[in-house]
């Protein structure tokens, strides 16, 4: 069942503690915001798999454990499969009764890093969507393999330094577009699919809750500022991920049924992107002279997607 | 309830078959899988099972053999009955998570209908897969024909599933020999054998709100060693259980399984040892070979992992001359099946002489001549006292004779 009242953030992010606050995730990590809503904005029980990835890494180093829920991780690739098989079992055993408690409402529930999410577990979580078993895969994107060091993955956005798409003399960092995970998720007919950011709390509980009452697969892509990686101050969490949000580099929406697109945020006050490109170190390059056509560049694809979102918007289609 | 089934006390049954009416007399709860030639029919006989209410399951299918041993690991710390089956690149593509299967304690039943791995792509029957799996903590049992197919996965249920064992549990069986070849099988009755299997009784139950699990936790150089001595451990020790099992299965149905299947070796002097449907051919040669005056023996290896070292030793060491035939391509060194049969002789103070025979690679037929070639070979070796021919040879490869290392005497 979901909390209802979410009307008080202090009130709200004490609720029903299933995550536990004792791990080793970096200070001012976005991640643990992030699983945390999710815990707190149900009292179902949950089933919950992780792939590899800083979030794994941090929280479950023999002998502790911060879950306070059923927990499984097989691999950096598969946690949509694994939790497509805990749900597959249940239904089993549903049928035949052999459940502890044959009436406990249960939620499944993957997370992934955008490395395990963009690139490696691509097929993985394609597979268990078009399969359409009932549960959410949360991706927490912060655009690089962070637990490794921070090296590129198909969620770096163009301009971004890393440790193997480097800027130099005589490169700008990385040269390809992120990929568009929400598009393609749409695409495979979800019944919920959204990108949600942790600054906007309230809608970002609103569109978990959407997802695990919906029946069936369901995505959301959320942005999650990593202060190692993008080299800002660990302070500064929920200060950059409003920059994410008021530039548009990360726009907040959700898409129904493959096609109804709900934009669930719009700035009063649109920022120029490189308010958002300054305040971090993985950008610092793109401020020399030379570099100035990919801030261009940059800006340009944030205002067409925001178009094409607007029209989409519209044209329900 | 599931549907019922009718049985005949004789079916003709090829060995997948065979393999797909003990998952449904399981009534396993998941299977997760994807399709490879020779092992598909049986997880397309569980579907079907499932589509006519023979079994009250769910058919995942999924969209790799990663995928599917990932969602066998779900499902399985979900608290249920889990099987799979596959072959050659499927289980290559498994490979990552088999580890993790095992080292979670989660007591999956997988049969691999063992195929060659490519390259050159091949669909036939040889052992490349088999031995791949054969560090991965699985505990792994070979059949030799369809009705051992049958049987031994009822077993397998049972050994895995036992509170003092925890492992996944692999069902060998041979491409096409075996997989394809209608044979005699003498099933049990749908209620003897869930009877002998009993429920599953989970241990660390994903679905069992009152008391959280997590699995799948990070170990470092503080842990990681203990926790895996602890798997080597169980697998050990799963020696007992095993027995136990087998021997239950012979009260049950008078059929009796060893760990090490001997074949006329109380007496042998020279004797073939084999895995998979190799071992009933080598029978038939020292059966002939007895006929002429030649002490020849077979031993089989029922359970290749836990490795039987002690039971291989003891039925060996009085033998005169041994050849150990390896259908897995041995990569640059001896085949790994020789070297362990070796390392068991070598605890002994007679130290039969051994070679080391690779043949029957890509599903090569493996002819009773063959064998008896093989044996005579041994008796050149025994009566010489020595060893005669090469080290390691290929046999039945075409064109120019293929060996490796002689043996350095005095
Ligand atoms: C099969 C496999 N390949 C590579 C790795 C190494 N590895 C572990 S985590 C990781 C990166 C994780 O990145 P992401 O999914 O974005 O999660 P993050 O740590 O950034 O949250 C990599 C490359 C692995 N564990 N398994
Ligand atoms: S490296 Fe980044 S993602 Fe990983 S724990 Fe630190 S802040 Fe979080
Ligand atoms: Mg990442």
């Amino acid at each position: 069942m979901a909390i209802t009242s979410i009307k008080n953030l202090k009130e709200f992010s004490t609720n029903n503690d299933r995550f536990e606050g004792a791990h080793t995730l970096c200070p001012g990590c976005a991640h643990s915001m992030i699983v945390r809503e999710l815990m707190n904005c149900t009292d179902d029980n949950l089933v919950i798999a992780s792939n590899t990835g800083c979030l794994e890494v941090s929280t479950a180093v023999y002998p502790f454990t911060s879950w306070d829920t059923s927990w499984i991780h097989i691999g950096f690739e598969n946690a949509a499969t694994a939790v497509s098989g805990a749900e597959a079992m249940f239904k089993a055993r549903k049928k035949k009764g052999t459940l502890k408690d044959n009436d406990a409402s249960v939620k499944f529930v993957a997370f992934g890093g955008d490395g395990s999410t963009y690139d490696i577990g691509f097929q993985w979580l394609s597979g268990a969507m078009e399969r359409g078993h009932d549960f959410t895969y949360i991706c927490l994107d912060n655009e690089n393999y962070a637990n490794t060091g921070g090296q590129r993955s198909s969620a770096t956005p163009i301009g971004a330094h890393t440790s193997t798409a480097q800027a130099g003399t005589h490169s700008y960092g990385k040269k390809q577009k992120k990929k568009d995970i929400v598009a393609i998720m749409a695409a495979h007919d979800a019944p919920y699919v959204a990108q949600l950011a942790p600054n906007k709390w309230k809608s970002m509980a609103k569109g978990f809750q959407k997802a695990l009452e919906t029946e069936g697969p369901c995505f959301i892509n959320t942005v999650s500022p990593c202060c190692t990686e993008w080299k800002f101050d660990p302070k500064d969490t929920i200060n950059i991920t409003d920059l994410a949000t008021d530039t548009l580099m990360f726009p907040i929406y959700e898409i129904i049924n493959g096609h109804e697109l709900n934009i669930l945020y719009r700035p009063k006050n649109v920022l120029p992107v490189e308010e958002y490109l300054a305040a971090q170190g993985r950008y610092k390059h793109l401020f020399k002279p030379e570099n100035k056509h990919v801030i261009e560049e940059i800006q340009k694809n944030i205002n067409e997607y925001w178009e094409m979102l607007q029209r989409r918007e519209e044209a329900r289609v | 309830m599931a549907e019922k089934f009718d049985l005949n006390e004789r079916e003709v049954w090829d060995g997948n078959y065979a393999a797909s009416q003990a998952l449904r007399q399981a009534q396993v709860d998941v299977v997760a899988a994807y399709p490879i030639t020779p092992s598909t029919p049986i997880v397309e006989n569980y579907g079907a099972y499932v589509a006519n209410g023979y079994i009250d399951g769910e058919f995942v299918m999924v969209e790799s053999e990663h995928a599917a041993m990932s969602g066998c690991v779900g499902a399985s710390a979900a608290g249920g009955r889990v099987a799979t089956a596959t072959s050659s690149q499927g289980f290559a593509l498994m490979v990552e998570v088999l580890y993790q299967a095992s080292g979670m304690r989660l007591p999956i039943v997988l049969t691999v209908v063992n195929r060659a791995l490519a390259s050159p792509l091949n669909v036939r029957g040889d052992h490349g897969d088999m031995y791949l799996g054969r560090d991965s903590g699985w505990i792994q049992i070979d059949a030799f024909n369809a009705q051992e197919a049958y049987d031994l996965t009822l077993c397998a249920f049972k050994i895995g599933e036992n509170h003092d064992v925890r492992l996944p549990v692999m069902v060998h069986q041979d491409g096409f020999i075996t997989s394809h070849t209608a044979q005699n099988v003498y099933p049990l009755s749908d209620e003897k054998a869930y009877g002998f299997i009993g429920d599953i009784v989970p241990v660390d139950d994903m679905l069992d709100f009152s008391r959280p699990v997590t699995y799948g936790a990070q170990t470092e150089e503080d842990w990681h060693f203990e926790h895996k001595a602890k798997q080597h451990k169980a697998l050990m020790d799963s020696r007992t259980v095993i027995d136990d099992v087998f021997a239950e299965f012979e009260k049950l149905t008078g059929r009796k399984y060893n760990r090490v299947e001997g074949y006329d070796m109380d007496d042998a002097e020279v004797v073939i040892v084999a895995l998979g449907t190799t071992v009933e051919t080598a029978r038939v040669a020292a059966q002939e070979l007895r006929e002429e005056g030649v002490k020849a023996g077979v031993v089989g290896i029922r359970v290749f992992r836990p490795f039987p070292f002690d039971q291989v030793r003891d039925m060996l060491e009085n033998a005169k001359s041994i050849a150990v035939l390896d259908r897995s391509s041995p990569g640059g060194a001896m085949g790994a099946f020789f070297n362990e049969v070796s390392a068991a002789l070598y605890t002994t103070p007679n130290r039969p002489l051994i070679t080391n025979y690779i043949y029957g690679l890509g599903g090569r037929d493996f002819s009773v001549a063959e064998a008896k070639r093989i044996f005579l070979e041994q008796k050149a070796n025994a009566d010489a006292g020595h060893i005669t021919t090469d080290i390691q040879q290929f046999s039945g490869l075409r064109g120019p004779h293929l060996g490796y290392f002689q043996t350095k005497r005095s």
